[in-house]
């Protein structure tokens, strides 16, 4: 009888546990102060408790955030576009989190591409629902009748069936007593954790109590995104919309993208530009483009704000006993925002209960998944400057357009610009992935191609009912 | 059911996966109810379970090239969600700790077999 020199996967295990047992490790009866109840903080409590479950360790987790998401309005509201990408849906149902109808305003089969030179429809590879739009709070400003349930109260709900508890205080300072985090209250009251937790994003005001912090927190750039609720009945937003999410591609100055999202009696509206006012959202609202895929003038607006969006990684989200999730921390480029809070959330978790909460433990084993989305966006930006140099140029736009017309039209073609375009507006594969895929023989030559056929002038109107040309 | 909700709609007793066939994907039940069935030599069909909201089926071709042990059918409205093979590997290549998941409901399954198999035994007996 032989003994194997291979690992196992219960040494493997057993490892995790085992390697950094120090006095940074949690034990039984510590305390952890989540600051802020959105996903990143609730996707962290919910994997913190699950594991710490698992191998028999007890703790005790606060979730401070002063908002309940049960009120519709800017009170409930997490300013988000509300979308849960392909990729997510997915691993969140491997991880046994299946997600209510209730919460699921409407699920995404499709993305339509608009352009001045005609649109396209992009299905799902797999022609099914797994794209979820939802509201992060309980919908819109004058959305109290609508039978909404909020995708953060949910998501907050599994943290605190796990144990966690949700505390509406308001939190008004940090310090440093021997090197643990002391929280100050508003009611002059103290209290001290064996770690903190930041999931406040990047609209709170929590950050700048960070700012005397001896590591140095660098503030993530940011940018300010455009929210609209457009209000009318299901049944019309879907006969308008029906069940895609409808991106645009408009040659505007300053404008990089927007979309139009259904979701039950609403369409909420998503923009992103440069120093985006007043004059641009106006610019968009109008272009004949958009106009013609939903009566912006005809639908009343009832609730819209301009949340900072985060554009780049702090440098060195974690320190001794801290530790900074989504949006707080590291996100994805304009997309998956909320994919971005739960690998970071449960990252943080797993390091916390497996390895420790020293910022050697969050260097070790919390950054490299923050890593991993700061290299991918650093592809994003190529892609999206490419995008950004594609989309106003009239050749290249009909290029693009007819290239996706011919995937989309002809059953069994290699979809090479639908999968770009469909991963670049949804979020569901990474930016190195979607760049790589640019370099296939089949793309370049299929885009050339395409360049070619773009130059002459349409002749036929395209078969696919879904598929619009505004240049015949 | 709600027709935006998540997933595919499979109606009663319509096919989700056939015993035999190749596939690389898993699926996780989202509402409704569908039946595990196996088909023995003998072409007869035989109920080996029903998996409910949450449960998920079809795991065993994410991880080795067979084709499907059984077939799955939805037993009456059923609504399911596709998981791709490479979503869900290059996931569980950044978080391991995914596949615990997954290796928790193989071990019950396994569990429950042993059970199946040693009753089977004593009935011989």
């Amino acid at each position: 009888m032989g003994f194997s020199s291979e690992t196992s996967i219960a040494d493997a295990f057993a490892d995790l546990g085992t390697d950094s047992v120090g006095e940074s490790e949690l034990r039984d009866g510590s305390r952890i102060a989540v600051v802020g109840g959105g996903p990143s903080g609730s996707f962290f409590s919910y994997f913190l408790l699950k594991m710490a479950e698992a191998i028999d360790l007890e703790l005790e987790v606060d979730i401070f955030e002063p908002r309940s998401f049960k009120y519709c309005g800017p009170a409930g509201c997490n300013h988000c576009g509300g979308i849960v990408s392909e990729s997510l849906v997915q691993i969140l149902a491997a991880e046994g989190i299946v997600l209510p109808d209730s919460v699921v305003q409407r699920g995404v089969e499709s993305y339509v591409v608009h352009m001045d030179v005609g649109d396209v429809a992009i299905e799902s590879p797999v022609h099914e629902m797994r794209i979820a739009a939802l509201y992060r709070g309980n919908g819109p400003r004058e959305g109290g009748d609508t039978p909404l349930e909020s995708f953060d109260d949910f998501l907050q709900g599994m943290a605190v069936e796990r144990g966690a508890r949700v505390v509406r205080q308001l939190i008004t300072g940090v310090q440093w007593q021997e090197g643990m985090p002391r929280l100050q209250f508003a009611d002059h009251s103290a209290r001290t954790y064996d770690l903190v937790t930041v999931a406040a994003g990047v609209n709170s005001n929590f950050l700048k109590l960070l700012d005397d912090h001896p590591a140095g927190f660098q503030p993530p750039k940011t940018t300010r995104g455009y929210i609209c609720e457009f209000r009318s009945t299901e049944e019309e937003i879907l006969d308008i919309l029906g069940s895609s999410v409808h991106v645009f591609l408009l040659d505007i100055p300053r404008f990089e993208f927007a979309a139009i999202i259904p979701k039950g009696p609403f369409a909420t509206v998503v923009m992103v530009g440069d120093d985006l006012d007043e004059e641009l959202v106006h610019a968009f609202l109008n272009d004949p483009v958009v106009r013609r895929t939903f009566p912006t003038n005809a639908v009343p607006c009832v609730c819209s704000c301009k949340p900072l969006i985060n554009l780049g990684a702090r440098k060195r989200p974690y320190g001794d006993r801290i530790v900074l999730v989504g949006d707080s921390g590291v996100t994805r480029l304009y997309k998956d925002g909320i994919g971005a809070a739960f690998r970071t959330g449960k990252a943080a978790a797993t390091t916390a209960v497996f390895h420790g909460v020293s910022r050697e433990d969050f260097e070790q084993h919390f950054w490299p998944a923050c890593k991993r989305i700061v290299n991918d966006n650093a592809v994003g930006r190529i892609m999206f400057a490419t995008n950004a140099i594609m989309k106003n140029s009239r050749l290249t736009r009909r290029t693009m357009l007819r290239m996706a017309q011919k995937e989309q039209d002809r059953e069994g073609a290699r979809p090479h610009m639908s999968s770009l375009l469909w991963n670049m507006f949804t979020g569901s594969a990474p930016y190195t992935e979607m760049f790589r895929g640019t370099f296939h023989p089949g793309f370049i030559g299929n885009l050339l191609l395409s360049l070619g056929s773009a130059v002459l002038p349409q002749r036929k109107k395209p078969k696919n009912a879904n598929v619009k040309s505004s240049e015949a | 059911m709600v027709s935006g909700a998540l997933g595919k709609i499979y109606h009663d007793g319509e096919e989700i996966i056939r015993q035999g066939n190749t596939g690389e994907s898993m699926y996780v039940v989202q509402s409704g109810r569908v039946e595990v069935l196996q088909r023995s030599d003998n072409g007869s069909e035989q109920h080996l379970a029903f998996l409910e909201a949450g449960n998920f089926f079809g795991e065993m071709s994410v991880f080795e090239k067979e084709v499907r042990s059984a077939t799955v059918r939805a037993a009456g409205e059923a609504r399911v969600l596709k998981i791709d093979k490479k979503t869900l590997l290059r996931r569980i290549r950044e978080d391991p700790l995914l596949a615990v998941n997954l290796l928790k409901t193989m071990s019950h399954r396994i569990r429950a077999l042993n059970v199946e198999i040693s009753r089977h035994g004593d009935t011989r007996l």
